[in-house]
């Protein structure tokens, strides 16, 4: 039976087990629109393009399944490109589709033009333009495989409007995929293998670095049977939080430029790190030059281009995390190592002298707190979406994440304007999920209007806006770093309360620290999306910190206050 | 440094866009770059010429690889291979000057493949080197025109005791 470009666009999407799209219609997408209701596939419109990619990326992060969006091409797809750019430094599962002008008009800068595949090419992982409606079903097809497999990532395939109506014989392939520049490898040199065991069993002061890679490939309990069996403190990058639960007696925090100082000593006086699917992102490094000086260092990551791209290693093994990490297992030596986590500890009981949990709150409500108090009124369980700013910083160091995929947040790209829509997916791919939003108030703005797809979806959302009347990371910068001129940082914000009811959401608004809970209790009772306003104090910077550049062990700390009479944690 | 990358690519619309773009990217200036065809019609041939340090060339050949229509790079800078560039130069010339031009035409090996009443255009064949000094020597004449393919290079083959180098999609030790 013959189908249409459209048709079969459907169908493979069916057959590659999707069952939501996030997307917003289109001249040059109609044709696909036109016959989706036929298919028993969600459509969630969303009210900016950008904010689909989110959705879908956060999507992804919930479930480990690619997300999927849907777009007009012109402005559609040049909307898609902040989302895709979010999607690739954080190797997020994303397959993008666009509608393109008629093939023959292709070039004559018809309307709504635009070279989708060049303007998307940096941003993506491989992109396509399907200019024959008898390659679309295997195109979508290699689309799911690439951007599944390997270093996951966003894969767009542009198809003209023509191509949608295009007829041909709807086949799906089902031999396995053979792409000849592609075979994501994983082959380890037996030497390497070797000269890593040694190495770990040899180690004194191990700390073992724990990436992404360790939630993507679902190594979590790999992890915990390596450095259980051999006693090693577990760092975490901001997108590695979950992959060792944070009550672990082995799991020392985030590493960083905001990590926790302990962690942060620790690397630099180890004498091996072994790194699990992370980058070595210089946030997390600080001055290479002066990077873990003492330190053998292993790195295993499945993409042999991280291999020595920042840190000289001595041993690179490439491959999948979980799968290296069992090989590994039998061969790693039990042992205790007390004394070094002792020690770690000595750091951590330092650290928690100045913590502005033990700090008088003088009367003002500060964003720590809020975020421990939600912590508490969620029991620890909720899934977090966090948006990009200081409220970001302080979820990664106050919200205690036991599971994996539990935190939720843009890591590489850093994109403010990210959190609500990401909530919006990562919802729709858990419900039965306590889903929340953190965002600042500067980000929230940036992609408020997904408020009408929470609503038009009925998701339950629970979205808490910390509002420091500031955008608070470029403030703590120009405090820092720039005398105090706070040249655009101010923000005159709209109420956001009556703008969450002008949306019919159930709205609190919180200035005081006794009542955080209670609001946050409530919230959870509303049935549908409830926003909360939390007023909190604009004068406040996240610490520890490790200047742009700076010597991981040069932070910044919290100025020492006399402890409070009265101890609030 | 030098380095002479080989890749192999798939032969489809857009791929030296991606490779070009990966060099943009980083800001490597590409010194020249052929596309050809080979022995299998869907498989294209790049020789890219680029100024970088060693690490820096690994890091390109890592990323090149990464692309998804890349089938195999392989750094040849220092392995044994055949590298040629090919030259044509179209010199001016008057009667007094033309025999002398001949005889350096012949003693690079060149040929003369045009010749109008007052120049030449000669062809050259050969090393990078050895194609810049016949263009030194010809600068006194006065060079009207020139054109260069850019280097190409391929590996020479082995003498079957050798042992084969890891085939370059199994190059993983770092
Ligand atoms: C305001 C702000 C402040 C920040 N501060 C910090 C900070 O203090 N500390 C911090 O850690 N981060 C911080 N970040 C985040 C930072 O920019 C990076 O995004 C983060 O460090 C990257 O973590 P990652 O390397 O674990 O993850 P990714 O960047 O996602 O890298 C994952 C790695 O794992 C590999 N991989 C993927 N799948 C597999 C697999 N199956 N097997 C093996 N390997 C695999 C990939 O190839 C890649 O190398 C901050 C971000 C912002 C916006
Ligand atoms: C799209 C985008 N633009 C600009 C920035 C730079 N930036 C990083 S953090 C930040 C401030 C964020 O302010 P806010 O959302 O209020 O959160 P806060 O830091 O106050 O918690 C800015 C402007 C960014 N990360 N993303």
């Amino acid at each position: 039976m013959q189908q249409t470009g459209a048709e079969i666009l459907w169908e493979c999407l069916l057959r590659e087990g999707v069952d939501v799209v996030f997307g917003y219609p289109g001249g040059a997408i109609l044709p696909a629109y036109d016959t989706m209701t036929q298919y028993d596939i969600r459509h969630v419109l969303v009210r900016h393009e950008q904010g689909a990619t989110h959705a879908a990326d956060g999507y992804a992060r919930a479930t480990g399944k690619a997300g999927v969006v849907v777009a007009t091409s012109g402005p559609g797809a040049t909307n898609l490109v902040t989302g895709l750019a979010n999607a690739m430094m954080d190797s997020i599962p994303l397959i993008a589709i666009t509608g393109q002008v008629a093939k023959g008009v292709i070039g004559s800068d018809a309307f709504q033009e635009t070279d989708v595949t060049g303007v998307t090419l940096p941003v993506t992982k491989h992109n396509y333009i399907v200019t024959d409606v008898r390659e679309l079903a295997s195109t979508i097809r290699e689309a799911f495989h690439i951007a599944r497999t390997g270093r996951p990532g966003p894969v767009l395939v542009d198809i003209p409007k023509d191509v949608q109506l295009d007829r041909t014989g709807f086949h799906y392939p089902d031999d396995p995929i053979e792409l000849p520049g592609y075979r994501p490898r994983t082959i380890v040199p037996k030497a390497d293998f070797e000269r890593a065991i040694e190495l770990i069993n040899g180690a004194q002061r191990p700390v073992v670095l724990a990436g992404h890679g360790i939630i993507m490939s679902g190594a979590v309990a790999e992890l915990r049977g390596l450095v259980e069996k051999a006693d090693i403190p577990v760092a975490l990058t901001l997108l590695g939080i979950g992959g060792l639960p944070a009550s672990h007696r082995l799991c020392a925090g985030m590493m960083g430029m905001h990590g926790e100082a302990a962690v942060n000593h620790a690397i630099q006086e180890a004498d091996l790190l072994i790194a699990l699917g992370m980058r070595f992102d210089d946030r997390v490094t600080g001055n290479l030059k002066t990077y873990a000086p003492g330190a053998h260092k292993i790195h295993i990551d499945i993409d042999p281009s991280e291999l020595n791209k920042n840190v000289k290693v001595d041993v690179g093994i490439i491959g999948d995390v979980r799968e290296v990490l069992r090989e590994l297992l039998p061969h790693v030596e039990k042992a205790d190592r007390s004394l070094w986590l002792a020690r770690i500890d000595t750091w951590l009981a330092a650290t928690r002298e100045r913590d502005i949990l033990h700090h008088d709150p003088q009367g003002k409500l500060w964003t720590a707190h809020v975020i421990v108090d939600l912590w508490k009124a969620t029991a620890g369980n909720a899934i977090i979406v966090s948006d990009v700013g200081q409220h970001q910083m302080w979820e990664a160091q106050y919200y205690r994440h036991e599971e994996p995929r539990s935190l939720i947040t843009s890591g590489g790209l850093g994109t403010m304007g990210f959190a609500l829509p990401a909530a919006i997916g990562a919802k729709i791919g858990r419900p039965d999920a306590e889903v929340w939003v953190i965002a600042g108030d500067g980000g929230f703005q940036m992609t408020l209007g997904e408020l009408g797809t929470v609503v038009q979806e009925k998701l339950p959302l629970r979205i808490a806006i910390i509002n420091n009347g500031f955008l608070g990371m470029v403030r703590q910068w120009q405090e820092f770093f720039y005398e105090r001129r706070y040249s655009a940082t101010p923000l005159v914000n709209p109420d956001f309360c009556k703008l969450a009811e002008a949306y019919g959401i159930a709205a609190f608004r919180v200035d005081r620290r006794e009542d955080v809970i209670p609001a946050a209790l409530r919230a959870r009772e509303v049935n549908g999306p409830a926003l909360l306003n939390f007023v909190v104090e604009s004068a406040d910077s996240v610490y520890p910190m490790v200047p742009s550049g700076a010597d991981l062990a040069d932070m910044i700390r919290r100025p020492s206050q006399p402890k409070a009479q009265e101890v609030h944690e | 440094m030098k380095h002479v990358l080989v890749c192999k690519v798939e032969n489809k619309p857009g791929v030296l866009n991606r490779i070009s773009s990966l060099f943009r990217r980083r800001l490597y200036n590409i010194d020249s770059l052929t596309v050809s065809p080979t022995e299998n019609p869907a498989v294209s041939r790049m020789t890219i010429v680029v100024d970088a340090t060693r690490t820096d060339a690994r890091i390109v050949e890592r990323n090149l690889y990464k692309l998804v229509n890349t089938i195999e790079v392989k750094d040849v800078t220092d392995l044994p291979a055949v590298k040629r560039d090919l030259a044509l130069i179209k010199v001016h010339t008057n009667p007094d000057t033309r025999s002398e031009v001949l005889n350096l035409v012949d003693i690079f090996r060149g040929k003369v493949v045009d010749v109008a009443p007052s120049s030449v255009i000669i062809e050259l064949t050969g090393e990078v080197k050895k194609i810049d000094s016949f263009i030194e020597v010809l600068k006194e004449f006065g060079i009207a025109e020139l054109v260069r393919t850019g280097l190409v290079a391929m590996e020479r083959g082995r003498s079957d005791k050798e042992v084969p180098a890891v085939a370059a999609a199994q190059q993983v030790n770092i």
